[in-house]
């Protein structure tokens, strides 16, 4: 059984930076059908009524981080995001604010990138050829996992920066995205670099500009909670600062098993190409 | 990407009060904020005041008889409120920021529990208690002499 | 101080005023519910009780105490929202030494208030 089509208004911010001086508003009428994402509503005006408008995208199922944008005022992704989900009547839709806009309802999230690698979003250990020319495994239980787990999941669309107050005045605070990683990777038990980003997290316009108003976890569309992540970031600065913090046990490194018998059919792996 | 014209699109000091359909503990943020500063000016204006102890009991009367007045008492009363919400939310945030209230990491299954909801039952506690505060406290200021 | 400890020792201070700020308010505005710091009954603004407790050897480094926190933590807030504005790097210098001078001279007034009334009280029994 098929549900009838609901008409749906779109309000759309449009804006191109070859003819405009300012962003404006422009109307669209649509029939929307039950299961309609946002997305999808965009398509269908781009193909039936205006080939003009523009915006990115890319894996259309919520894994890539492009589509986002401000959905009838709250930051998400428009591919996972179902009209009728928001609403009954009339759909916003503007780019995801406290960024600059390149076109139409498409953010240019360079600052974000920028900050994230401020902060360094990767191992950082002191035996690198070991992390070059591995002889074995990092050990990790899968408890020092779920630590981290988490905050793994980002996908760096920009909602939630584009939710934190304090980055809609401030252009120079590191944002939740930047924070949350710095976290996922101070917290994780083979790395060894949180003395390396200390500094760039204490700073003035560094994570104590994070006062908890939340939004950066309620609209992030993978449940990656950035606002934990600072909060716990902020718990461990505290505790180093009172000298409370337990240091992290050195990450063993498991080598293969001398034991195993290597079967008589298996050929050897190629070698190493880099 | 630098020939590119764009157009800036930072909310500014809009984004701290609006910007979207928030949960509440966004204008919580937003009240502590306005609160915080509504007791600092009081709190730097009731330095002065108080320093007039220091020329006797007749200047110390004169003062206190100049903010007698019932524009100075509701505003007394109304950083009275401040003060009862700015302390039991700073509490909050306090047991927040230092990692007590927003629960461990855990493994996100939709649909998403987060640390708002972790610390959703605080920010009612601060509501109601704030809420009883100041309604002993306007008892006190308006109905008894 | 770097931010670390400047933070640190700002939600510090607001534990320290949830106490001293609780006390305070207890005794100047459910004086006639509660009555307590208020050895003369009664309002807690009437000379008699600004007096008496102003003989009260401990009165001095109460309030020097409360205005040192309530300061640090007031200012540092204002310096936190005044950062947040996005202001350039010239001008958040300009501000820290401002809200600096202002604190320092605050306590100044606040502190010689507060221990000269306790010297005067205590050097003529009561005030007239």
């Amino acid at each position: 059984m098929t549900e009838k089509a609901t008409q749906i208004r779109f309000h759309i911010r449009r804006f191109n930076p070859e003819t405009d001086t300012a962003p404006s508003w422009q109307e669209y009428q649509l029939d929307v059908d039950p299961g309609m994402t946002v997305l999808d509503g965009l398509h269908q005006l781009k193909h039936t009524q205006d080939m003009t408008l523009v915006w990115r995208y890319s894996c259309r199922m919520g894994v890539c981080g492009s589509c986002g944008m401000l959905i009838n005022g709250r930051p998400g992704l428009a591919c996972n995001t179902q009209i009728l989900h928001v609403t009954r009547t009339a759909l916003t839709l503007a780019p995801l604010p406290n960024f600059p806009i390149i076109r139409d309802l498409v953010p240019d999230l360079t600052e974000q990138f920028l900050k994230h690698r401020e902060l360094k979003p990767y191992m950082i250990r002191p035996d690198t050829s070991e992390m070059q020319h591995p002889t074995g495994e990092y050990y990790q239980t899968p408890d020092d996992l779920l630590d981290y787990l988490q905050f793994t999941y980002c996908i760096k669309c920009g909602c939630c920066m584009a939710a934190c107050p304090t980055l809609a005045t401030d252009p120079e605070y590191a944002g939740p995205q930047p924070l949350a990683q710095a976290y996922r990777y101070s917290r994780d038990s083979r790395d060894m670099g949180y003395a390396d980003r200390k500094p760039s997290l204490t700073a003035d316009h560094g994570i104590f500009s994070c006062h908890y108003g939340s939004e950066c976890s309620s609209v992030c569309p993978k449940g990656v909670d950035p606002a934990r992540a600072i909060q716990l970031m902020k718990r461990q600065l505290v505790l180093d600062y009172f000298k409370l913090l337990r240091k992290k046990p050195p990450c063993k490194t498991l080598g293969p098993n001398e034991h195993a018998e290597r079967k008589a059919n298996i050929p050897a792996a190629p070698p190493y190409t880099v | 990407m630098n020939d590119i014209k764009q157009q800036g699109n930072r909310l500014g000091i809009i984004g701290w009060l609006t910007g979207g359909r928030w949960g509440f503990e966004r204008y919580m943020y937003s009240l502590h904020r306005i609160t915080g500063l509504g007791i600092l000016s009081y709190f730097l204006l009731h330095i002065f005041v108080t320093s007039s102890r220091l020329f006797g009991a007749r200047t110390w009367e004169l003062v206190m008889g100049a903010v007698a007045n019932p524009v100075f008492k509701l505003g007394e009363f109304a950083v009275f409120a401040a003060f009862a919400f700015h302390m039991l939310n700073g509490l909050r945030l306090i047991l927040i920021e230092f990692g007590f209230a927003v629960g461990k990491a855990e493994e996100p299954v939709y649909p998403y529990r987060s640390s708002v909801n972790t610390q959703r039952p605080l920010s009612v506690i601060v509501i109601i208690l704030a809420a009883v505060i100041v309604c002993v406290g306007g008892y006190r200021f308006f109905f008894m002499h | 101080m770097n931010g670390l400890s400047k933070w640190t020792w700002h939600m510090m201070a607001g534990l320290g005023l949830v106490a001293f700020l609780s006390i305070h308010m207890i005794t100047m505005h459910l004086d006639l519910i509660l009555g307590w710091f208020n050895p003369a009954g009664g309002e807690s603004l009437d000379w008699a009780n600004v007096t008496a407790r102003g003989k009260q050897a401990i009165m001095p480094f109460f309030y020097v105490a409360f205005l040192g926190l309530a300061l640090y933590h007031g200012l540092y807030g204002l310096r936190t929202i005044i950062f947040e504005l996005g202001i350039p790097k010239r001008m958040a210098r300009l501000t820290t030494i401002l809200i600096l001078i202002a604190g320092i001279g605050l306590f100044g007034l606040g502190s010689f208030a507060a221990f000269h009334f306790a010297s005067v009280a205590a050097s003529t029994g009561a005030i007239q």
